[in-house]
């Protein structure tokens, strides 16, 4: 595979969180710090995961076959409910912390929840895509055919185009599971863990990509658009966004800097 | 160790020492004569950052703290925490570079993967047939190694109680020639040779020898920050990729477990060697300078730097010591203390500036161990990348960890045991659990 192939997919996957972690989190420490605490918690619910389906594989005795299929399927639906469990663990470590913080320095300017919800999703986000596209995109600078055994070739456009799916879809998640927590509208928090398991779910059509990734956006999408309004946006300040004309917005930015 | 100068703990007794301090970054000029302790001994980590940001409250405090501590305690925790996130960042950037450098080389060059002898340290071979012969030879390698550190440690500690000075700044000299030059030498040459540059051999010395003059003046003398931040970095690199090259499998986890013990032991109990040279220091009142424990002959040196007299002539100030300490790795780890002294009261522009700069210091040994770490992950796990991740963040966690418990405590704490035990439980679960998971997810395409 060629180095136009491992660029491509490594921006392709990894480019917009790239932006997003370049323009919002690398600027503030506390972000940072937050963001790899995410990732963190992603990891060890990675390593609960791993674990049960370990554990289920021993039970089940290591035998080939539909066996097998099935243990993959039980892994990762269990891992997609272990990551929310987490999630929501992170949000409640994440509210400690506020709290500790605002009682420590009230007059400092401690991350409200919804940045933390972003930084989190951000950091989810980053660590499943990464865990998921790193070893594929590195063996995809070495030699070798895609799809000479009748696989499809175009696996590793797919691949980057799921891993960003993903990436963004943790970013949407985090910010509407958080305000669903901090509202105690648990329908969110359980919307949020249906379409995680519906787009875990949709993986499994892999061959038939097109079905797959079109759904996955399309969720995506609509994911999006829900957190924009649950952050706080409407109609009215996204037309002053896209026009410039957002006072607020060009006086901080002023600010800023 | 992680050293942790907060503003007024100078002044306090010596339980303030911590091994992850916050050293106050001294303005340039002072940070240069300061400097001459750390950058002798390239063990240490001579890591100062300079915030320039400090507010001038902390003055009084800091200075009134040398007769009382002074600090209200609200505002001492404020300072704390305001400070502590870019503290923690301040340390994620050097540990990133040097594992990124670590990694990137284990990856690509392949002179640092292949087997090709042991240490002297870890004499005996993991070549054996039964997994408890094995197991028994590892322990026994970590045994020596750390039986070594130790014996180094209290070599230190004795020298300094009797003011060896020269004697340790001329070891520490040593180490870091043969660091800057040879380990460079050997590196610049397996890398041209992994790529296929020719190179002839005047270019080579030009490099070399330039890389290697700058380095020491950097080092031990006085340079820009940012370069002698660079080439502690690349120091500690350099150390790491020996280690990873010389040490066999069982025996490095087996010695970063053991060297995390002792880390632990040698800073927190009272009788620990590292504590107790940091206690010489502070009686005597005098700057500790890191001792670099690295030596060609025994692969240990010892350097002490003193700092410049002729550079502090503009101040002409009696020393109120910071100690802190480092713990650093030759073919051993070792901690000392270093210390730094800030300006005094009575001159009072000085005083603002030395307030408003801070830092953080991390020994290079814990550079060292922790790029080992990293390092090993990356050479054995087959190619799998997910490993090195997984043990990357949960080093960057260990190490937030322990700075948030350095603003809690405000003592010495050493670095390695929080760090080393996620990053080895980590590379462990990561290698035997979720590889094979991952694995099978990717190979159908399935997405968690």
């Amino acid at each position: 595979m060629t180095a136009a192939v491992f660029f491509g997919c490594a921006f392709i996957a990894f480019g917009p969180a790239f932006a997003l972690y370049i323009f919002t989190i690398a600027t503030e420490p506390l972000r940072i710090i937050f963001l790899i605490a995410g990732a963190f918690f992603w990891l060890v619910s990675l390593l609960l995961s791993s674990l049960v389906w370990f554990i289920a594989g021993t039970i089940t005795g290591h035998k080939d076959g539909p066996v097998q299929k099935y243990l993959l399927i039980f892994g990762v639906l269990v891992s997609v409910l272990i990551q929310e469990a987490f999630r929501f663990a992170y949000y409640r470590l994440l509210k400690k912390a506020n709290e500790g913080l605002k009682a420590i320095n009230p007059e400092e300017t401690t991350p409200s929840m919804r940045l933390l919800a972003y930084v989190s999703g951000l950091g989810f986000g980053i660590m499943s895509g990464v865990f998921s596209f790193v070893n594929t995109l590195s063996d995809s600078l070495g030699p070798g055919t895609v799809g000479i055994h009748g696989d499809s070739p175009q696996f590793f456009i797919h691949s980057a185009f799921m891993t960003l799916v993903i990436i963004l879809l943790h970013i949407f998640w985090g910010i509407v599971f958080f305000d669903g927590c901090e509202k105690k509208r648990w329908c969110a928090l359980l919307v949020v863990v249906l379409t995680h398991l519906l787009v875990s779910a949709l993986t499994f059509l892999s061959p038939q990509y097109g079905i797959n990734l079109v759904l996955s956006y399309t969720i995506m999408v609509l994911m999006g658009i829900w957190a924009f309004f649950v952050a706080g946006g409407s109609c009215r300040t996204l037309k002053l966004c896209l026009l410039c004309q957002d006072k607020d917005f060009l006086l901080f930015s002023q600010r800023s800097r | 160790m992680l050293t942790f100068m907060a503003s007024d703990s100078e002044e306090e007794v010596c339980d303030e020492r911590t091994s992850l301090m916050s050293a106050e970054s001294p303005t340039p000029r002072t940070h240069q004569e300061g400097r001459q302790g750390p950058e002798d001994a390239e063990n240490t980590t001579q890591w100062r950052s300079q915030e320039n940001e400090e507010d001038c409250e902390e003055d009084p405090d800091r200075y009134v703290c040398s007769g009382v501590p002074g600090r209200p305690s609200g505002l001492e925790e404020e300072l704390t925490l305001k400070y502590g996130a870019k503290h923690v960042i301040m340390l994620f950037v050097p540990v990133t570079l040097c594992m990124v450098v670590v990694v990137a080389t284990i990856k690509s060059v392949r002179f640092y993967t292949e087997k090709n002898g042991q240490l002297i340290y870890t004499p005996f071979t993991e070549d054996t047939p039964s997994v408890g012969q094995r197991l028994l030879n590892s322990v026994l390698n970590t045994l020596i190694m750390i039986s070594v550190i130790v014996v180094m440690t209290i070599f230190l500690v004795v020298l300094y109680k009797y003011r060896c000075y020269k004697f340790i700044h001329g070891w520490l000299v040593m180490s870091s020639l043969m660091l800057l030059f040879l380990f460079t030498y050997i590196y610049l040459g397996e890398v041209l040779k992994t790529y296929n540059v020719a190179m002839d051999y005047p270019t080579l010395f030009l490099i070399v020898w330039n890389f290697g003059a700058v380095g020491m003046v950097c080092i031990h003398w006085k340079g820009p920050l940012v370069l002698q931040q660079a080439y502690l970095i690349m120091i500690s690199a350099l150390m790491a990729l020996v280690f990873i090259k010389y040490l066999p499998e069982w025996s490095a986890w087996v010695i970063l477990g053991a060297i995390s013990v002792y880390d632990l032991v040698a800073v927190l109990c009272p009788k620990g060697p590292l504590r107790m040279l940091v206690e010489t220091a502070q009686e005597r009142n005098e700057p500790i300078f890191p001792a670099l424990i690295y030596s060609s002959a025994m692969v240990w040196t010892v350097g002490m730097a003193k700092p410049d007299p002729s550079s502090q002539g503009a101040l002409q100030l009696p020393y109120d010591p910071e100690m802190e300490e480092d713990s650093y790795d030759g073919f051993g780890e070792h901690s000392y203390p270093e210390v730094f002294e800030p300006p005094l009261p009575g001159y009072p522009g000085e005083e603002l500036e030395e307030e408003e700069e801070r830092g953080v210091k991390l020994g290079l040994g814990d550079f060292i161990f922790y790029s080992v770490l990293v390092g090993k992950a990356a050479a054995t796990g087959s190619g799998d990348w997910n490993t090195t991740l997984a043990c990357f963040v949960a080093i960057l966690i260990g190490l937030c960890l322990t700075l948030l418990l350095l603003a809690v405590f405000k003592k010495a704490l050493p670095a390695l045991p929080i760090s080393i035990t996620f990053g080895l439980i980590f590379y462990f679960s990561t290698d035997n659990l979720v590889r094979p998971f991952m694995d099978t997810l990717a190979s159908h395409q399935l997405y968690i």
